[in-house]
């Protein structure tokens, strides 16, 4: 009895390695995909890089023109998360089970925000270049839309997580709602919910620049630009602008979580 | 007259699991009752339907009185902070100081407006001050809640309990998670809350030598119906028996040894 498990585990695995393999063969030969040559360009890849792909002295001209664009990125971010974040503080408190007004709407916010959630950030980007066209306000509402969507359920739990002991003793002394909002739940929440939002500003910031590609705003498009042009100086010059911005904005909201817990 | 009257009172989850069937009891101004049963026998419940966190199904709760069953909101609202509850997990917003803790217990009497904003008046303040004092916190009023002991944290709950006011307290297994010198330290505490400022204590407990040493009235409780209801002393072995259910015998406490001390 035993050993037919395991036969019947063994021949599981057969059959589903035999099925994976067969339907990347069937793949590659759709596709014209030479594995050989795939896998040899790879030096050929680097190489190429190595030959073209580093800032030189002329294109730091342009940097100036590049900094106001990271600018603009970075503050596009920061204001739709910091915004978002508002949103969602107010839908995690109706939907939380902890602080939620009644089952019905609690369920009705989370479904909202579940929405929200689930389309992607691009995809956000992409239902929105038909109304606004391509401007750096349709990279804002999608960094906004997509924000909102995880904020609100990340501050759901937190809220559900840290706060209940807390809300139950107060509404046993006869305290009503909003003082058992703002003088339980807010302060016991605060740090976890002030790390969410520095971890979903430095998420927006990269996001921002694949977002940039599609709405042709922000350090994204002057990337697209540059590269587009064979300009592939310049091009580096904006990667290695974009990989120290980042580095930064690491590093800062590392420091500001250290201070705040 | 009695301050506190339960009658038959039922409590169902669901459809077939009855946490409370027909219990009833009542308690004396300033008297000192001890509920006692084993784990899922339906204490927490009780003690929670008394000021409502807990909806019960059937029956009637008489607290002054008045019928809390079926009490609006504003008026149940008035009840609770009549009614100080002190929990296993003392239930404190970590992040706030000691004093802003105990101060919680008084949001119940406040307007929306100062609720919110933490608007506490010059006396409450000196209340609270001479709260923790007498319960030894006077080290402690600025600290944060999350850097004290349990049995310090349990004495804040306290003293949140102690400025609503209280008629009476309901305690639910305050000394379970503490280790025994803090857990008669508390019990201490709450015996001369009890004799010296003539507030009703009700406790949940899982030591019923505890509960011999401190109450004056033990409430037994098995499978959510009360199997025994008189005074500590009077308690024999069978009646122990008839609360724990068959294995008492091998339980490792010596009932003998504590009526002799």
């Amino acid at each position: 009895m035993q050993a037919d498990i395991f036969a019947k585990k063994q021949r599981n695995t057969l059959v589903f390695l035999v099925l994976l393999g067969s339907v990347t063969f069937l793949a590659m030969i759709m596709t014209d995909y030479n594995a050989v040559k795939g896998i040899t360009s790879v030096p050929k890849a680097v190489q190429w890089g190595l030959a073209n792909f580093y800032p030189t002295a002329e294109s730091l001209e342009k940097l100036p023109a590049i900094l106001e664009k990271l600018q603009e990125t970075l503050l596009v971010s920061i204001a739709a998360t910091t915004v978002a974040a508002v949103f969602a503080l107010l839908f995690a408190i109706l939907g939380s089970n902890t602080t939620r007004v009644n089952a019905f709407f609690g369920a009705i916010t989370r479904g909202i925000a579940a929405v929200f959630r689930n389309i992607d950030v691009a995809a956000w980007a992409l239902i929105l270049l038909f109304s606004f066209g391509q401007s750096s306000l349709t990279g804002y509402f999608a960094l906004f839309f997509g924000s909102f969507g995880f904020l609100t359920r990340a501050f759901t739990e937190t809220i559900d997580e840290v706060s209940g002991g807390s809300v139950e003793a107060l509404k046993a002394t006869g305290a009503g709602y909003f003082s058992i909002i703002f003088q339980s739940v807010i302060p016991s929440c605060i740090s976890p919910l002030i790390s969410w939002i520095l971890f979903m500003i430095e998420t927006n910031i990269r996001s921002a620049t694949l977002i940039g590609l599609l709405t042709g705003s922000g350090i994204g498009f002057t990337f697209n630009l540059y590269y587009k042009s064979l300009n592939y100086d310049i091009a580096s010059l904006v990667v290695v602008v974009i990989i120290a911005a980042i580095l930064c904005i690491e590093y800062v909201s590392n420091y500001v979580r250290r201070v705040i817990l | 007259m009695a301050l506190l009257e339960v009658n038959q009172l039922t409590k169902q989850f669901g459809k077939h699991s009855k946490a409370l069937s027909d219990v009833n009891f009542s308690v004396q101004e300033g008297e000192f009752v001890t509920i006692i049963g084993p784990s899922g026998a339906g204490k927490s419940t009780l003690l929670r339907c008394i000021n409502r966190m807990i909806d019960a199904t059937g029956g009637e709760i008489r607290f002054q009185d008045k019928s809390v069953l079926n009490l609006k909101k504003k008026e149940l609202k008035q009840v609770r902070t009549k009614i100080g509850m002190i929990f296993q997990h003392y239930n404190l917003v970590n992040r706030l100081s000691v004093i802003e803790n105990t101060l919680h217990g008084k949001l119940g009497t406040k307007s929306t407006m100062a609720g919110v904003l933490g608007l506490y008046s010059q006396e409450e303040k000196q209340q609270a001050v001479r709260i923790l004092n007498v319960l030894g916190l006077k080290e402690m009023i600025y600290k944060r809640a999350d850097q004290l002991s349990g049995g310090q944290k349990q004495r804040v709950g306290i003293a949140r309990a102690l400025i609503q006011n209280p008629r009476m307290l309901l305690c639910d297994e305050p000394i379970a998670s503490l280790d025994p010198n803090s857990a008669k330290v508390i019990m201490d505490h709450l015996k001369k809350i009890s004799t010296t400022m003539g507030i009703t204590v009700i406790v949940n407990l899982h030591q019923v030598d505890v509960a011999i040493k401190y109450s004056d009235r033990i409430i037994g409780i098995n499978s959510g119906q009360v199997v025994y209801n008189g005074p500590a002393e009077n308690m024999t072995p069978e009646d122990i028996q008839r609360i724990y259910g068959s294995e008492a015998d091998e339980l490792i406490f010596d009932i003998g040894g504590i009526h002799a001390g």
